[in-house]
């Protein structure tokens, strides 16, 4: 095992260390809310940090499995494309964003825009995500123990999203659909790997009614309010 | 950019080290806004006595003769301290009253602020010599909010920077920018606020002193706000005996907060959250967008 300090090393060299590596086990400590910490690892490192970090720690996180013990900053494993990103505190919004692979838990609340433009990644909160989470998802999986945010899953194409506590609002195209078997195993392994203890049958599962994927002349009127509000 | 952070010390614990504390937050936004900083800290606070802060940009004003002349002017004490080019005032005199008379008869000044605790400074230029020209590190009270800036909205100047004041030992400082602030401006004005630069955030200070003065208490001021002001933003607002926290309902501009027993902090960056004593035990999380979170000191 492999101890790098951040309060004595710098964190080009600890990232530069990190994304060097192979293999093996590394914990950093002291790291004081760095920014991009751990990011770009590309091998099966296994990265254990502690305490809180700043925006965008394991970025673009393929086979590495990194730990943070404490909080984290906008935008935690943005862009995942495998492995495993888990911490133990609360993250700040956009986490997982554009995730096309892997599993990123989050043991406490995330902040809005959780797992937004998703492509493929598994996320797992333990607490609540804030408004707009899977905002434009298109694969995907977001397993919320909590409560969701206000537009839940707004312009979704597909991904599934698994709420046990109540959501604020549905965002525009995000219905709730019915909870099939293979839904249910799903969620069984999806809470057993992430160290998630939860009684399966309590959750219910949203996602994407579809109906945005043509343009309708009908929706002419609605279309134009959508620009108004995403131009704010 | 810009860069905000915000210290209220719930217990007299940390006190004498608020000005220091404050410092190395703001050393840690520096990146997020060069282009200018500003700070205002509360204490030595005294009901019978308020505070003006004048940032003096005539070469030849000579303030013991303001001092002098509003003395006879008003009819009370008025003395005068300067730090570089900022003029502190302290007179047993209404402060409205006071900064009135130096808007009208003091060319090339502006009042910063005014109240019983508030100081107020602020300077073009590296957030880190900001705080070591007007002494940061070593001043002491119960509560003070920084920002470091990078001008979006209006001209890179001294008065342009923040924190703004929004009445009587009222400041807040932003991140973010504001959509509406023209028309804002235009509506305080005939409601008798004025303005002394074009800023957005000087509008969204004048908007909030405008509700205070009307009677609403802080919160129902930012509830309002809320409607009203129209854009992005994450303000931090200080009072003579409170903190408060607020972010736009769509909340793009980014927030944290901790708290312990003894002091409450918000920053843009955890960074300069991890400077303060016992973080480790620290309560910390982003602040939910339109929600207001604030603290009094009772």
């Amino acid at each position: 095992m492999t101890s790098l300090d951040l309060s004595t090393g710098s964190l080009r060299d600890v990232n530069a260390a990190l994304q060097a590596a192979e293999s093996g086990e590394f914990v950093i400590t002291h790291p004081q809310g760095a920014h991009a910490l751990a990011c770009g690892l590309n091998a099966s490192v296994e990265v254990k940090i502690e305490g809180p970090v700043g925006y965008y720690c394991a970025g673009m996180n393929q086979l590495a499995t990194v730990l943070v013990d404490g909080n984290a900053g906008t935008g935690l494993a943005e862009n995942i494309m495998s492995g495993s990103v888990t911490i133990t505190g609360n993250a700040g919004q956009s986490a997982a964003a554009t995730g096309h692979g892997g599993l990123v838990v989050i043991q406490g609340d995330a902040s809005a825009r959780c797992g937004i433009s998703m492509k493929g990644v598994d996320i797992v909160v333990g607490g609540n995500v804030g408004h707009m989470s899977a905002f434009m998802a298109q694969a995907g999986n977001l397993v919320v123990l909590g409560d969701a945010g206000d537009d839940l899953g707004d312009s979704i194409y597909e991904a599934r999203l698994f709420v046990r506590g109540t959501v604020a609002s549905l965002g525009a195209d995000c219905i709730e659909k019915e909870m099939r078997p293979e839904h249910l195993e799903f969620l069984t392994t999806c809470l057993t790997e992430s160290g998630m203890d939860a009684d399966v049958s309590d959750f219910r599962r949203y996602g994407s009614a579809r109906t945005l994927y043509n343009f309708q002349p009908d929706d002419v009127d609605a279309a134009s309010e959508s620009t108004e509000r995403s131009d704010g | 950019m810009c860069g905000i952070v915000g210290l209220f010390l719930k217990t007299q614990r940390h006190e004498p080290e608020l000005g220091r504390l404050t410092a190395l937050m703001l050393e840690q936004m520096r990146e997020r806004g060069p282009d200018s900083a500003g700070f205002a800290v509360y204490g030595d606070d005294r009901d019978d006595r308020t505070k003006l802060t004048v940032l003096s940009e005539g070469i030849n004003t000579d303030w013991g003769e303001v001092c002098s002349d509003l003395e006879i002017a008003l009819d009370g004490a008025v003395t005068h301290r300067m730090v570089l080019d900022h003029a502190i005032l302290e007179t047993e005199l209404d402060g409205t009253d006071v900064r009135q008379w130096i808007i009208k008869n003091v060319p090339k000044s502006t009042v910063l602020g005014s109240g019983h605790a508030i100081e107020l400074y602020k300077a073009v230029g590296d957030p880190r010599l900001v705080a070591e020209r007007y002494g940061l590190a070593d001043r002491t009270g119960t509560h003070a909010i920084a920002h470091t800036r990078m001008a979006t909205e209006s001209a890179v100047t001294t008065a342009g920077s923040h924190p703004f004041s929004t009445g009587k030992d009222s400041c807040l400082v932003h991140n973010g920018s504001l959509s509406n602030h023209n028309l804002l401006r235009e509506i305080l004005e005939s409601k008798g606020e004025s303005f002394q630069t074009e800023n957005d955030t000087e509008v969204a200070a004048g908007y909030l002193a405008w509700r205070l003065r009307e009677g609403d208490t802080l919160v129902e001021a930012l509830e309002r706000g809320l409607d009203e002001l129209d854009g992005f933003y994450t303000f931090c607002i200080g009072t003579r005996d409170g903190f408060a926290v607020v972010r736009d309902p769509i909340a793009c501009k980014p927030a944290v907060m901790a708290e312990t027993d003894d002091w409450v902090a918000m920053s843009s960056e955890y960074r300069a959250i991890a400077q303060l004593p016992d973080v480790g035990d620290a309560e910390v999380w982003e602040p939910e967008p339109a929600r207001i979170f604030a603290w009094s000191r009772t």
